[in-house]
């Protein structure tokens, strides 16, 4: 079989005999040691295309967040024709609906969801899709009929929240690639062999994979069709550098116009463009100008992916992002880098294009990536505030493949062999405060959990309260494993990602990630009442409301083993036991510690804490220290951030790091020297994630008082990226509240 | 302004707990007290009374906190993951050289670990163990306050003779230095004595950079709050134009000026 065209000649391997894109790239790669003094600024059509999109994007917050959308037309690959921008000035076309920013529905998630978030923008769903769902079923609906009351008591009082059960689960990584590199015949012929495989006696298993198989094969016409009303044949493997990058983005339109997952990541293209990008301009069919052009074009058709979601939604996931994450460098298991010519073209996106929150650009950092692209990423983070750096070193050696992307924020998956069931996450000082009330909510006083001891110590007592603790973190994990079995039971049955799922192998590896918010609040609580003295206020119905705290104790963010230590040890133990449960389709428990924004809304839910932080006090967000209490500078802070083991939570450790920029030196020069060393210096010592915001707090002071200055204003928050204007005025306050780290 | 009293207090402080530093406080993302990312231990203590001084809360030589050194090497040790090729750890304070003889065995114990070490010192001493620890630093952060003696005097309340005597015996033993300079309208701010400044060390060899930090009146609480006469209260920092003349005159003499 011949999989690629003669015409581009490229290395062969075993790429051509099976899907098999990794082989791909590590066989034609050109990898880039050199610095970033060949890129090109943004063309006359790129800055003509920009400008119509900053004006729409103007019109969208003037409009309350959302510019239009289509009520009548249930979204599918094919449900609305094709949209331009301003069609003469694309050389990438393709919108997810007939026009920019315009938002449609997607309601096999929940139709209950679509009709409130249309309803909250003075809109009324038509009543021809109103009635299909009189028969049809959707996700959400079906979630709750099978939820029990203890899953429904965890939900509603905030023990387990922001799960998936009113909205797309989101971070399922299609291997996007494939589309260009084997042309969509081609995928279809490989699924249907797939589909043959499946034979002999038959289970639950099979019936269900055949059935998915069929659907993803019909997701592959679909997107066909697709490319065919836009003036493309994707039937065959892309020719050149502009249809590679029109096939890959083809494929992720698909998905996106499919589904509303709160992740709707990209993967890794940035290196197998390259492959094509660096023949054309070997050939000398583009210069360097038009290969910046095709990736500027991408990346703002990125920035206009939209989903409709209800206002509610703003408290968990702040500032209407789409996760559209994308990994950028790393290292190849042969020990060469995966740094091309493109890896710099897309960051360049961020100086051609202005600061942007999406695409989610991450940087996937190894101590032996080339020194020019190193500083070239520390001079766009000091610029941009806009990229994330992951531990490539770590993720390589910890999880086996060179070949990986990141769903959402910190979500490792190998590319096209695996993917993650999402899980949202827990609330642990949620926990520890039920386990400090025998069992109790902390609010109101509901009997939550059976079997944890009252516990009446007039001082608390270390061992008594870990004891109870532990007890209540058992509880919570064995609800929690229950709701995510039934979530992506329903999720698979009702709104199935078979355009995703089309650019994966049949039947992958799947991860079901778990996840923890308030560990830093945890580690300090634990502490204070180790090494202080903590005596609960309780009101007259014996709940603890307050606490007392005598004496200093040590704190989680100084390099302190006595209190990090605790973070380690709990982290450790929810892990593992919530890998003593059943999960759907046998999925492999993993654990992130990380919490979007929803770290605010966490606050609000949750009474006071023994580390003296006062009810409805916002959480640090994912695995930070609390604000204020890393009083040994960054690094001690960042050292006990890295002291968290990715063993214990594979799902990702996200730590967001904000400076001022005249914290990190005296000159441009040895800012960028600096935040490469801080940089190596993390993730040398297995950290795993890194958010570098470099900013004034000034800057967000003004930008919370006069919004309109800032439009593109871009901030790191936990794992991802957002306009800052676009965050709720609660999420403004939150950000501008963090430690600023400022060297004395 | 001096409290001689202290003289008693200071020998003690270099003598007593060798194994101990008394620390103000410790900064472990240091990125102006000396070249890369640096661990910065403030120490307590310092016999001049600078009326500029930014950290008076270092002044007193029983403030403070003792700290194991050994501690203090180990906290560097977890932090030269970052220090890369430039990094390392900073003394700075209060005034170093009053524990001088426990510092010569911190820097033997950060050099052993392969650590750089800077001094940042006003130079107030120049016996036979100042010279040690300066041997025993890598890069010396000398901050000069003033060229003319008695402005020195009335500026940091001693002489700058002593200043002037390190600053000579670092030249000949040929290692780094970086003189710091703080600029304080109407105190150390006139263009001859910059020049004379300038002058003074146009030949030495060993300077490898010099800091012009502005004063600034983000420690005027900190007098407040120790109730402490704080004589430039209405003090202003330099305008942009006083700063820039000060680089243009200390540019004629040297490569490597940067203005904070």
């Amino acid at each position: 079989m011949k999989a690629s065209v003669e015409k581009m000649e490229f290395a062969p391997g075993k790429w051509q005999t099976s899907v098999n894109v990794q082989d791909f790239v590590i066989k034609n790669i050109t990898p880039y040691n050199g610095d970033a003094s060949f890129l090109s600024g943004p063309s006359a059509k790129t800055t003509n295309l920009w400008n119509i999109c900053k004006e729409s994007l103007l019109k969208e917050r003037a409009n309350n967040g959302c510019l239009a959308i289509d009520v009548e037309t249930i979204s599918s690959i094919n449900a609305f024709k094709p949209g331009y921008i301003n069609k003469e000035d694309e050389v990438i076309v393709g919108l997810q609906t007939d026009q920019l920013l315009k938002r449609a529905m997607k309601p096999f998630g929940g139709i209950k969801l679509v009709e409130s978030a249309v309803k909250e923008r003075g809109l009324q769903v038509s009543d021809r899709v109103l009635d299909i769902f009189n028969y049809a079923k959707n996700h959400n609906e079906k979630v709750f009929d099978a939820y029990d009351k203890e899953i429904r008591d965890y939900r509603s009082k905030h023990i387990l929240t922001g799960l998936p059960d009113n909205y797309a689960r989101g971070r399922i990584i299609g291997d996007f690639r494939r589309v260009a590199l084997y042309g969509i015949d081609q995928l279809i012929k490989f699924k249907r062999e797939d589909h043959v495989k499946v034979d002999g006696e038959m289970n639950e298993h099979k019936v269900r994979l055949r059935e998915e198989i069929s659907a993803q094969i019909s997701a592959l016409q679909d997107m066909l069709i697709m490319a065919e009303d836009y003036g493309f044949d994707i039937s065959q493997p892309a020719q050149n550098a502009k249809e590679a990058v029109q096939w890959v983005y083809f494929a992720y339109l698909a998905a996106v116009k499919e589904q509303d997952g709160a992740a709707m990541s990209l993967g890794n293209v940035s290196s197998f463009l390259d492959i094509y990008i660096d023949r054309d301009l070997k050939e000398g069919l583009i210069t360097e100008d038009e290969a910046q052009e095709l990736v500027d074009q991408f990346v703002m058709k990125l920035r206009m992916v939209r989903h409709l979601r209800p206002g509610a939604y703003d408290e968990i996931f702040g500032g209407d992002p789409t996760w559209v994450t994308e990994c950028i460098g790393g290292m190849f298991n042969d020990g060469r880098t995966k740094v091309t010519k493109t890896s710099f073209r897309f960051l360049q996106t961020l100086y051609n294009l202005g600061a942007s929150p999406e695409p989610n650009l991450t940087v996937l950092w190894s101590g032996d990536l080339p020194d020019g692209f190193k500083s070239f990423c520390a001079k766009v983070s000091i610029d941009t505030s806009s990229i994330q750096y992951e531990n490539d070193d770590l993720m390589r050696t910890n999880r086996g493949s060179d070949d990986y992307g990141i769903a959402c924020c910190v979500s490792h998956q190998e590319i096209g062999k695996s993917i993650q069931h999402f899980g949202a996450r827990a609330n642990l000082p949620k926990a520890l405060l039920i386990a400090l009330n025998g069992g109790r909510e902390e609010r109101g006083g509901a009997l939550i959990m059976k079997d944890i001891p009252f516990i009446n110590d007039e001082i608390l007592d270390y061992d008594v309260v870990i004891n109870a603790f532990k007890t209540s973190m058992k509880e919570v994990a064995r609800v929690y494993a229950k709701s995510m079995y039934i979530i992506h039971y329903m999720h698979d049955k009702y709104y199935y990602e078979r355009a995703q799922m089309a650019l994966i192998d049949s039947d992958p590896h799947i991860d079901i990630a778990y996840g923890a918010a308030g560990i830093s609040i945890i580690a300090d609580s634990l502490s204070a009442i180790k090494y202080a003295k903590v005596k609960p206020i309780r009101d007259e119905n014996g709940l603890t409301v307050d606490f007392n705290i005598e004496g200093d104790y040590p704190k989680f963010g100084n390099d302190d083993d006595r209190v990090d230590s605790i973070a380690q040890e709990i982290t450790s133990f929810f892990i593992n036991e919530l890998r003593k449960h059943q999960a759907y389709k046998n999925a492999t428990p993993t654990l992130s510690l990380l919490t979007i924004t929803s770290n605010v809304m966490y606050g609000t839910n949750t009474g006071a804490t023994p580390d003296g932080r006062k009810e409805g006090e916002s959480f640090a967000p994912g695995a930070n220290p609390m604000h204020g209490r890393d009083s040994s500078g960054a690094i001690a802070s960042l050292n006990s951030v890295a002291k968290l083991s990715y063993n214990d939570a594979q799902d990702g450790i996200s730590n967001t790091f904000s400076m001022i920029p005249k914290s990190l030196g005296d000159t441009r020069e040895e800012q960028v020297t600096n935040l490469v060393n801080v940089l190596s210096g993390y993730f040398k010592q297995m950290a795993h994630h890194l958010n570098v915001n470099v900013l004034n707090r000034e800057t967000l002071q003004d930008a919370y008082n006069h919004p309109e200055n800032h439009p593109q204003l871009t901030i790191r928050v936990s794992g991802y990226a957002v306009n800052f204007v676009r965050l709720s005025r609660a999420h403004q306050l939150e950000v501008i509240a963090r430690t600023f780290h400022e060297a004395m | 302004m001096y409290f001689p009293l202290q003289d008693i207090e200071a020998v003690k402080l270099n003598i007593d707990d060798p194994d101990h530093l008394r620390i103000h406080s410790l900064e472990t993302f240091g990125t102006h007290d000396g070249p890369g990312i640096r661990m910065v231990v403030f120490v307590q203590g310092c016999q001049f009374r600078c009326l500029y001084c930014q950290n008076p809360d270092t002044l007193d030589v029983k403030g403070g906190s003792l700290v194991e050194i050994e501690e203090l090497v180990q906290r560097a040790i977890r932090q030269k993951n970052y220090f890369g090729t430039t990094g390392g750890v900073t003394v700075s304070g209060g005034e170093p050289l009053l524990q001088r003889n426990k510092l010569i065995h911190f820097f033997k114990r950060l050099h052993e670990e392969g650590i750089n070490t800077c001094l940042d010192t006003n130079g107030r001493l120049n016996n036979h163990q100042a010279q040690e620890l300066f041997d025993n630093t890598d890069i010396l952060l000398l901050d000069v306050k003033h060229i003319n003696d008695e402005i020195h005097h009335k500026l940091t309340g001693l002489t700058n003779k002593n200043t002037l005597e390190v600053a000579a015996y670092r030249e000949s033993t040929g290692k780094p230095m970086w003189l710091r300079y703080v600029l304080v309208p109407g105190w150390t701010d006139q263009p001859e004595y910059l020049e004379e400044w300038g002058q003074y060390f146009s030949n030495y060899k060993t300077v490898e950079r010099v800091e012009i930090i502005p004063f600034h009146q983000l420690g005027s609480q900190k007098w407040e709050l120790l109730k402490m006469p704080y004589s430039l209260k209405d003090t202003s920092a330099p305008t942009t134009e006083s700063k820039e003349k000060a680089l243009q005159i200390f540019n004629k003499y040297f490569k490597n000026v940067i203005l904070k």
